[in-house]
Order: C-alpha cells, then structure tokens, then sequence
C-alpha cells in the first residue's frame, strides 16, 4: 500500500469522526446533519479506494469499501490526487486544476452534492469567532455600503444601530500632508453618505420582499396574462414552488426558443462586496444559465467615454485621466479651482462618502480661490463659497470655447506645453478664433447661448490662465456626472479636456481634480475591487483575468449567448423585436465604434428575462418605454430577484426574495471599484479593507442570492459547478487569502475584528503626481497597467495612447471612424443641444430645462422610497397628506408665475411622461431651469402603468431615449425640456393624445 | 460637575442630514427604557436641519441650522408638567420619561422650539434624550456628532463654568436667549442663519469692453458709522455678511483709481444682491 494510499484511507475514515465530532460540539452543525437522509460516497477512479458514508437523522456512518447504490459519489482520478485535495489547506490551484482535468468529480443529485461539500466545508469554520462583544452586550459587526463602512452592533438577532468606523491606535495613523507651513491630517474615521447611515432602516423596510410570490393570473402552465403586469397582485408561495417555476421556464425556454432567449439584467451597485455582487455572483450564474446580456452603457461617463477619451486616451479609465497623488500636490501648489458640473458634496464621489469632504474643507485655509460652474446653486458652493456661475444647462461647451478664446488672443496657455505635447492645435484655434466659419467663438458669442455675462467669463479665462488651478471636472473631479450626462455631454468633456491640455495638464499645480480622488494612501497592497469578478470566473466581462485569477484560482466562466441587448433600448428589443447599439468597452480606444445589432445572427429574440433589483424606471431615460415592454406577451416570462417590493419588481411574474449585505458573508476593499474604477479607493483618508459579516440572519425566508442561483442551479444539475461546492464565508475566506491581508494579519484575527486599515505611505515614498511625467515629457511612473502595451505607439511607457502619443486637439481616431460626423467632428465643435432652447417648437410648449443629478440621499435606488430614514429629510421627499413627494427645485419666479408654493404639489410633464412632486422654490436655479434628482425608487402610477401620471417620482418617466449622438450609445438625461403646473388630480398624461410627433421630430440622427 | 453640551457651527453645516438619519437610526426600532420609547419610522425628527435660503440669482446664500432638543437648564417643558413626566439630570441632560409622560400631549406645545414630536401608537411626546443611554455606558459623544462629515457638531463634555468661558471665547450663541430657556445646545456662526447679507458686483469699461472690476474697495456704512470694508473679487463681486435688515438704511462707498467714487445707498428689509453697478470713468 503506498503512502498515498495510505493517507486517503485514512482521510476518508477520519472524515465520519470529524463529522459527529462538530456535530456534538457545535448544536447548528447537528441541526444541518439532520437535514439530510442519503449515502455518499468518495471514491477513486478506479474504485480501489473508497468509504461510503450514510447520513441517517443526524447521525454519520460510514464503511470502507464501494456502495453499488450511493445517492452521490466523489471521485478522485488517483489516491495521491485525492490525499492532496481532501486537506484542509487545499492548493486551490490544484483544486481547480483537477476538476478541469477530469481528475475531481461528482455524480448523482446535484443539490446532495452541493449539500454534502459545503458541509464538509463548513467544518473548517464551524466555532470561528467573529465580530467584538460590546460592554453593553451588542456584539459589534462590520459591514460595507455604497456609502461607506458600517459598525454594526447587533443583540439577540437584531440590528441595534450602525455607525462610522472609529479607529484606535491599534490600526494604522492617518497621512500627514505638509503643505504652505502648515500639517494637515484627516480625522481616524471613516464617514458615511446620508444612504449609508440610512442603511439599518432599508435593512427593516416594511417594503422588504420577504417570501417568495407569484402573480395572481400568472400560470406558468396555462393563461400567463402577461398584459397583467403590473396591476394583478401577488400571492406568497413556497421557495420549491417559485425555484421550480424559475427553473422550469429556464429549461423550456432555452428548448423552445434557443440561443440567447434568456435575458439577465442587473441593476448597478445595490449592495457592496467582492463576492455577493453583481460582477460576481449574477455574472456567475447568468453564464451558468446562459443568458443574453445587457450592454450597459457608461452612464456616469458617457462625454468622457465617447468624447475626451479621443484625445488623451485612457480608455481602461473610460475616459478619465489618472489620479495619483494629486491631492498633496493640489494642497502644495494650486491657486485656484473650477468645479465644473461637480457637486461632490451631493454625489460623494463614486462611494466616497464624505472622505474628501474635510480635504475641501482645508482649501479655505490653503487661500485657494473657487468657482463653482452649474447651472445650480450646489451644496459644494454653499458649503465652500466662491463664484458662482451658471450658464443654461447643456450650453457648457460654448462657455468654454469662449475661455479658450480668450487664452488664444491673450497668449494665456501653456504654449510649450501645446507645441512639444499635442497635436492638431492648429485647426482647433481656427475654429475657436472663426478663422474657419467666420464665427469667433468670443465671450460676447457665448453669452447668447449659455446667459452667461461676457465679461465673467473674460474675467475667469483671465484668472484661470494666469493661476495655478485645478479643474475638478464633475463628481469625481476627472469626469462623471452632471454635464456629460446630456445632449451636449461630448461637446462638454472635450471642451474641459482640449482647456486642460491648453494649461498643461500635469504641471504642479494644474490638474484634473476637486480632492475627490489623488489621497497618499497605499494602493500597492493587492486586494481586489468588485470588478475583478470575484467567484464569477468570468473571464470575458470582468477584470478577472488579469486582476484575480492568477490570485484566486477557480472555475472559469463564459457566457455563450453572443447576443447583447442595449440596456437603453431593451423596450425596443422586446416590444419591436430589432434595435442597434455602441458597446462599452474599455480596452482600446477603438473599442466603442464596433456598432452591434438585435437580435444577434442565428439568436432568439428574448422570451424571458431574469431582472435582478429593480431599478429601470426610476434609472434609465423615457422609462415609461420599460413598463409598457413588461405589459407584453413577447416577453413570455419575467422573473425578478429582488430586495425589496419596490419600482420594476412589480412587474415580475415570480418574485425571489433576497436578503441584503447585513445578512450575507462578503469581504471588500472599500471604494475599491477595481476594472474600469482603477483606485477609486484614493477617495478614502483611510484604506480600509473589511470583512462584511454575516450580522443577522437573512429576514423572513429571504437568502442571500448566491444560496438562490445555487438553489436554481442545482434543479439544472449546476450547482456544483455554480458554487464550487463551498459556502459563502468558503469564498470570503478564498478572496481574503488570494490578497496581501494574510501578510499582515490572520485569517481569525481579521474575522473577529472586521477591518484592517492599510498604512498611509510615508512622504518621501508617495505616488508620483498624475501626467507629471506627461508634462515634464518621462516615461509614465504612476501605478497603472494602462494603456496595454500594444497601444503605445513608440516606445512603451512613453506618451499617450492616442495613436500620436500626444494630447490630439484633432483626435486621430475620430478622424478614421467618421471624418464626417457632424455630432463628433475631429476637432471639438459646438452644436446647440438636440433639446433645449434652440429646439424652439418643443421649448414654446415646454419652457423649462430640467435637470436630474444624482440624488444627494439616495444611492440609485437605494434607500429611497420603502419607509426608508430618508422620507423624513424634505430635501428628499416631501410629506403631503401622509404620501411622500419627490422634491421638484423650481425658480421662485418661476413658481410664481405658475401660482406655485413651496411644498406645493406639481405636475411635472412632457409629452413623454408626467411625474407629481413636490414644490421646492428657490433662488438656487437661474429662470428657465428646474431641478430634481433622478432614480426614484417608487414608480406609483396612478392609471394604467406606463401610460399615467407617476406620483412616485420617477423623473426619468420625462427624459429623452435619445442617444447623445447618432453613433454612440449614451443617456443624455440632463438634456429635458419639461412644463410644471399645479397638480389638478388629475391621472391622465398631458398632450399624450398627439405624443410623439414633436417628441420624435429631430430624432432622424438617432441609429435603429 | 461635568455636564453634556452641544455645540454646533452653522458655517460648517451643510444639510447632509446626517445627524438626522443617525437619531433614526438609534431610536427607530430601538427602545431604551428609562430613556425613551423607540421613534416612529416616519414622521419624527428629533434633530432636524432648518434651511433660509437667502439673496437672489445670482447672488444666494444658504445657510442651515440643526436644531433639537436644547436641554434647557429653564426648560418650559418642566413648567406645569406631572410629576415625574420629565426628569432634568444632574449632568445637564432633559428626559422624558416614557412611562410617567404617555398621553400628556399637551407637553408638545410647551417647547418654544418645536422640537417635542408626539408619537401618537404610542400616545407619547418625545425629544432627542441626547443619547444618554450611550453616555452612561461610555459613549464620549453622541450619534450626531460622531457621523456629522464637516465637524461641524460636537459633543462637550464640560463644567458650565468651563462651557461659559468657552462660549464667550469662541462667541458662541444660544437660540432664542430671549426665551430665557437657558440652552445647553450652542451655535457658532448663528449670524449666518439669522442675519443678511448684501451684495453686488461691479463694472466698468476698461479700454472700450465692459469687464468686472477686481480690487476696487467698497466701504459700508450704516448710517454714517462704518462698519465694515471689502475689496471686490476678481469678478467684481463683493458681499457682507450679519447685517441686521430691520428696514436699516445703508450706503456703500466704492473707490478705485481707475473710476470715478460711488455711492450707493439702499435699505435692507432681506437680504439683497444689489446687482451690477456700473463704474463711471473719472471725470
């Protein structure tokens, strides 16, 4: 008998003892014991080793030997595979390699595979003690939102209260950033968005979907009443009626309709972590399935994806210059700084919280000068001051010609900078001087569009060209948001670019940045970020495969549907069977050109839709589009995975309810987005990495989604191969062990703790500045693996990845797409917007431009809406006669003429939609523009769905679908021309008779 | 001995709500007895933001002012309330008991500050009992100022003597002292919620184009006492703060050696953006 031999029998044996053993010391493992009655069997291939082990009420047995009959079997090609993989501290590598191999297998009952392998698992774990014990008896747990970390005490089962991370002297001091004579620290906690300290309340919403539902008239083997959805109501039934619902209609929709049938649709971002997120789990599972995807487009990027991206690259970025250290270099040398459609302090980043909120704070001690260019009056300008300029929302492009007019005819830009580092000024110039259409682009020619007064502008051109100053261009300071967002959205983040490469970007003191991004903490320690896929495998969709599988070894992934369905177009996908869209792809450059079509050749159109979270109509433009798609028998079936009863998930035929992140195991880095977000994390004072404990157990039967894609999985005999036979906490611990946390602290100390904060660098070893090595014309010396190296087009590390390696005022790449796209011209180009003033028809009926940020209070959808904390803030929502109101910012002379008050209730209407809010007047907008915030939770209408009055506050039911340019892909929901009035009571859409003749003129440019 | 304050800067508050959602999130669905009764979901706010919106496009100000329960060391409240109904601590502290206050709704109406909420399933007036349930076991500050981003409310922890001196030294205001409730809840910058501002922006043509007028010095006068003096920025803009706007008369002088003096005079009822002024050449 050879050693392995030896060690496997042994092994197998050990395995009955150690089972009972746990059994008797830990009540819960007894309880899972009992839930099964079967006889496994592990076993090698050749059958000369084996041990058959029978489950009976909770008691393990077990017998040397081969069972003719065992209910699931284990096999391992060899006993010297099999002693090497049935140890407690598996190589996954091996692991994983085995199973590819053929050399570690299963057979038999998928879900008694599944059960028997994540209870061996379990054992590893079982007695782990995790989370603090409190002096009050809480026992103290951590956790992570989209707006920032949580502490989470919890006694007898329940939630008592959350709050920030307060660290000790026990974890890592913050960084000290000397700058003009004088230190400057970040307190030793972390901050929370208004979203996250409201997290406890969405946890214990009333709204929580708690069981699983079936729509009244829906049968899945008879009358479906798909035209029902929507309005029919829900009956509770039991999770094995729902999964085989769910699994059924998998099976006979991919047998009847074929390839791509099946279309799965996350939402963004509903919850925080590594392995129960989205780009893990969903991804994981929608590739299981096989399911046609939604090609999402970048929606916080979009001008600077499809526009400024033409000129200085940075695709892997979609758009948006690096970030290094530009926050000490700011503090050192910058003297002035424009916001430019960027209200941090309401947009938090991208979940920063308000981390950079105490570094903006300090530019008032720094004596740096502020301007704040929006056509609102943003909380960042009323917290910090400054000038305040506002030019009609959709016109900033114009502003900015005029800027760099100004710095033509006055010699105010960095003319060395322009001659050794870009290209293609020359057409540029002419352009903005009017060589070329006899139009200069004057400050007195700008104020006509943008009613901005020339002379401010002069006055700011004057400043800025003469000034150290920092562009803190939307939310996060190199892009997002706002202005990008908008019809006009690549006319504005090229305009801001060509302005940055006039300055010099990257020369001390003149960057890209608000102190949103660029803090000197350590972004060399590897831990992942969501977009590295965590247990999803996905090799094509993710950052997986240069980020975390060399790391985290595990079972590929791969989507084989080749069908992709444009999220803004998937109404026109159902309803009218074709459409057409621009992906996002962030490789190269020339990625966003490969235009492809619905349905994909050979593929089925979608006949049902798996929609997890339910986010579209209060997210996405003209999103009544959305609900009259669910109201058709195209779609033969819809289910939804949902959190909460809420928006979309009302239009499901099956309803899964899932439990959130306070009641789930999950481990992350926070602000740490990973892929295309590279960094996201230098928003934080802190770099702190978290262990996201299960706190609670899961409400109702709610379950996490893992344990419900697992549950669907095994009816298809997939579940095996869809969690790897491991459990939740399994993977945690797999993530924790693929990053660098185990140098610096072990596995039960972390789990106990929740946190480890990683050391801020010391002064002398910080990140070089961001495009300083651009400026001063180096090899690139910042921490980022992009552009790939194939983009480089001299010398690797040298230059930009346009095809110049230069900033290019004529962008080389727009030039071979289409020379002659009027939208997206080589050379940046004003064009008024598609829907504004200029568009007079339209305007006459609807006179005021309204724009749609992001919610201050909500993130998305989340916390909005569900008897959620943040009803009672009345920025937020407004109570009226017990409903609560999404709030509408209307001009106080506006609102006059109309007879409206503050807190009024008002009709807020187009011919696309009409939505009810509440009055908020104010002087915080110019005449001519209104404001609210988009993504609703709450679509309520108040007919028939899709075609009435939405008194939930779904401001997207208003927005345009229309596409920023004819050939792209992009929302441009801050380009809207809407009429408010007093709210007669009325539940009728306005104008919707004659809909869409004027709504649809001018929309010949859009593609489809 | 040592007692609880507040102490809150309206400079720095900017209306992120969340001192308010962190209250809900200790007392919405939590009850602490011998301290309060668990809030309602909805409806209360025992820290609420006030906001006054003031000026005119272009020229606004907001400011926000987080009020809750003062902890008068006077309180109203106690005046005429059944025995036992509410408690004033040693440490400074006002609660309402949750047994000996229910369906005393009456009580609502005795706080000059609006910051008694009745929770009618309850049939119980409450207030923010300052987290004392926290406090006693250790906590060194409450809810509200361990989540609040700007640092604009803390915690302290202090002698009143201690507190007095503090608040002379740092100028600190109380709401409503004409009230005579005795707050134990300060404010720092109280001015920028309750008093106004003016401004206005100036122009003048400087080699035939009209530009903004930087560096140019404006004088306020009121009456005939000066009493404060700026330059303009570099659009021209100039502003004062913590004006009284009781129908005031004002006049502002503006000189710059490139134009000829100016003088505006104007009454503040609110306050007001005096919009562009134009500057005349020299004669």
């Amino acid at each position: 008998m050879s050693l392995a031999t030896t060690k496997l029998s042994v092994m197998l044996y050990g395995l009955t003892h150690a089972l009972n053993f746990q059994a008797r010391r830990f009540p819960e493992f007894a309880d899972r014991l009992k839930e099964k009655n079967f006889t496994a069997q592990i076993a090698t291939a050749d059958k000369s080793i084996g041990r058959h082990y029978s489950f009976r009420d909770g008691r393990v047995g077990s017998s040397s030997g081969i069972d003719p009959r065992p209910d699931i079997t284990i096999t391992v090609a060899s006993a010297e595979i099999g002693a090497r993989l049935f140890v407690p501290w598996v190589d996954q590598l091996e692991r994983t390699e085995a199973m590819k191999n053929f050399q570690f297998g299963a057979d038999g009952s998928d879900e008694l595979i599944v059960w028997f392998t994540q209870t061996v698992q379990q054992m590893l774990t079982l007695g782990d003690e995790y989370g603090m014990p409190m002096a009050d008896g809480t026992r103290r747990f951590v956790t992570n939102t989209n707006g920032g970390p949580l502490f989470v005490y919890v006694k007898d089962g329940k939630v008592v209260r959350a709050t920030p991370l307060e660290f000790t002297d026990e974890d890592a001091p913050a960084w000290t950033i000397n700058a003009r004579g004088r230190n400057f620290t970040p307190p030793h906690k972390t901050t929370l968005s208004p979203h996250g300290v409201s997290a406890k309340s969405a946890l214990y919403s009333p709204d929580r979907l708690l069981y699983p539902m079936k729509r009244v008239d829906f049968d899945p083997h008879g009358e479906r009443n798909c035209q029902n959805r929507g309005v029919s109501g829900y009956e509770r039934i039991s999770w094995d009626e729902a999964l085989d619902i769910v699994a059924g209609e998998i099976k006979r929709v991919k047998t009847q309709h074929g390839q791509g049938a099946i279309l799965g649709n996350h939402g963004s971002h509903h919850m925080w972590g590594n392995i129960g997120y989205y780009i893990s789990a969903a991804y994981k599972f929608f590739n299981t399935i096989g399911a046609s995807r939604v090609m999402h487009n970048p929606d916080s990027w979009e001008g600077w994806y499809w526009g400024a991206m033409h000129h200085f690259g940075y695709s892997m970025r979609l758009g948006q210059v690096e970030i290094y250290n530009t926050v000490e270099d700011c503090m050192k040398e910058c003297e002035m700084m424009v916001f430019w459609s960027a209200d941090p302090e309401c947009t938090n980043g991208s979940y920063g919280a308000f981390e950079a909120t105490v570094r903006r704070q300090w530019l008032k001690d720094l004596k740096i000068e502020l301007v704040h260019i929006d056509p609102y009056y943003n909380h960042t300008a009323a917290l910090l001051g400054g000038k305040w300029i506002a030019p009609k929302p959709d016109s900033d492009p114009a502003l900015a010609l005029a800027i760099a007019h100004v710095w033509m005819t006055e010699g105010l830009y960095d003319k060395k900078f322009v001659a050794e580092r870009c290209i293609g000024f020359e057409p540029w110039r002419d352009y903005v001087l009017g060589k070329d259409d006899g139009v200069p682009k004057t400050p007195e020619w700008q104020e006509a569009e943008t009613g901005v007064p020339a002379k401010d502008v002069r006055a700011l051109a004057r400043r800025w060209g003469s000034k150290k100053t920092y562009l803190g261009a939307g939310g996060v300071g190199n892009g997002h948001g706002g202005a990008c967002r908008a019809a006009n959205g690549i006319q504005f983040a090229r305009a801001l670019a060509c302005l940055m490469a006039m300055q010099g970007m990257g020369r001390p003191g003149v960057n890209y940045g608000h102190l949103q991004f660029g803090g000197p903490i350590d972004v060399r320690f590897y831990f992942p970020g969501y977009a590295e896929g965590g247990l999803s495998g996905d090799i094509q969709n993710t950052g997986m495969p240069i980020s975390l599988y060399p790391r985290m070894p595990q079972l590929p992934s791969y989507g084989t549907s080749g069908q992709k369905v444009p999220r803004l177009r998937i109404p026109e996908a159902i309803l009218e069977g074709k459409t057409e869209g621009y992906p996002w792809s962030g490789f190269t450059i020339e990625g966003q050109f490969a235009k492809f079509s619905y349905p994909a050749p050979g593929h089925s159109p979608v006949k049902m839709l798996y929609k997890y979270g339910g986010a579209s109509i209060g997210t996405m433009t003209e999103t009544n589009r959305y609900v009259k798609a669910y109201r058709t028998d195209k779609l033969e079936f819809v289910v939804n995975q949902s959190i909460w009863f809420e928006g979309e998930a009302k239009f499901a035929d099956v309803l899964l309810p899932a439990c959130t992140q306070f009641e789930r195991w999950d481990i992350s880095d926070v602000c740490n987005a990973g892929g295309y977000g590279l960094h996201y994390q230098t928003q934080m004072n802190h770099r702190v990495i978290v262990l996201q404990h299960k706190c609670i157990e899961p409400l109702g039967e709610s379950k996490s989604d893992i344990r419900i894609f697992t549950e669907i999985c095994s009816r298809l005999g997939l579940g095996t191969y869809f969690c790897e036979g491991m459990n939740e906490l399994d993977w945690v611990k797999r993530l924790f062990e693929a990053s660098d946390l185990p140098k610096v602290i072990s596995w039960k100390q972390f789990l106990k703790k929740g946190y480890y904060v990683v050391p801020p660098l010391e002064e002398g070893a910080r990140d070089p500045v961001a495009l300083r090595w651009f400026y001063e014309g180096r090899k690139k010396d910042v921490p980022e693996a992009s552009p790939l190296p194939a983009d480089y087009s001299e010398q690797f590390m040298m230059g930009l990845q346009t095809q110049s390696g230069k900033f290019e005022f004529e962008c080389s790449s727009l030039k071979h797409f289409d020379p002659d796209d009027p939208e997206r011209p080589p050379i940046f180009k004003y064009r008024p917007s598609w829907e504004g003033p200029q568009t007079k028809e339209l305007y006459e009926r609807y006179p005021l431009q309204l724009i749609s940020p992001h919610s201050r209070f909500s993130y998305h959808t989340v916390a909005d809406g569900k008897q959620c904390s943040t009803n009672n803030i009345s920025e937020h929502r407004v109570c009226v006669d017990g409903y609560y109101y999404w709030v509408i910012r209307v001009n106080a002379q506006d609102a006059s003429a109309r007879g409206i008050k503050h807190h009024d209730l008002v009709k807020v209407y187009n011919d696309r939609g009409a939505v009810v809010c509440a009055a908020h007047v104010t002087n915080r907008l110019p005449r001519g523009v209104a404001h609210s915030y988009e993504s609703s939770a709450v679509y309520d209408p108040l007919g028939e769905p899709g075609n009435s009055v939405d008194r939930g506050g779904c401001i997207n039911n208003l927005t345009s679908k229309r596409s920023i340019a004819a050939k792209v892909l992009a929302m441009a929901p801050n380009s809207c021309l809407v009429q408010v009035e007093l709210w007669d009571g009325s539940t009728t859409l306005a104008g919707s008779a004659g809909a869409s003749a004027t709504a649809d003129a001018g929309r010949e440019a859009m593609p489809s | 001995m040592k007692k609880w304050n507040l102490v809150i800067d309206v400079a720095k508050c900017f209306n992120c709500n969340c001192c308010t959602l962190a209250v809900h999130d200790e007392y919405s669905g939590n009850s602490f007895p011998g301290y309060t009764e668990e809030m309602p979901r909805l409806g209360h706010r025992w820290f609420e933001i006030r906001q006054r919106e003031q000026g005119e496009f272009p020229v606004v100000d907001v400011a926000y002012l987080p009020v809750t329960c003062n902890h008068c060391d006077e309180p109203s409240c106690m005046k005429g309330a059944p025995e036992g109904a509410i408690n004033k601590r040693a440490d400074g502290i006002v609660i309402f008991d949750p047994v000996h206050s229910k369906g005393h709704e009456e009580l609502v109406k005795s706080c000059p500050y609006g910051m008694i909420w009745w929770n009618e399933e309850k049939q119980l007036p409450q207030t923010w009992p300052f987290d004392a349930h926290l406090l006693d076991q250790g906590w060194k500050e409450t809810r509200a100022s361990q989540v609040c981003p700007t640092g604009a409310i803390r915690t302290v922890h202090a002698e009143d003597e201690e507190m007095q001196r503090r608040a002379r030294e740092e100028d600190l205001q109380v709401l409503h002292p004409e009230f005579g409730n005795k707050p134990r809840i300060y404010y720092k910058n109280i001015d920028r919620y309750f008093k106004c501002f003016v401004a206005g922006t100036l122009e003048g043509t400087l080699e035939g184009t009209v530009e903004c007028i930087q560096g140019a010095r404006v004088v306020l006068f009121r009456d005939t006492e000066r009493i404060a003096e700026t330059e303009s920025d570099t659009f021209g803009d100039f502003r004062f703060r913590g004006l009284e706007a009781k129908g005031t008369s004002y006049r502002i002088e503006i000189s710059d050696p490139r134009f000829a003096s100016n003088s505006v005079p104007f009454t503040l009822t609110k306050s007001r953006y005096l919009g562009a002024i134009a500057l005349e050449p020299k004669a």
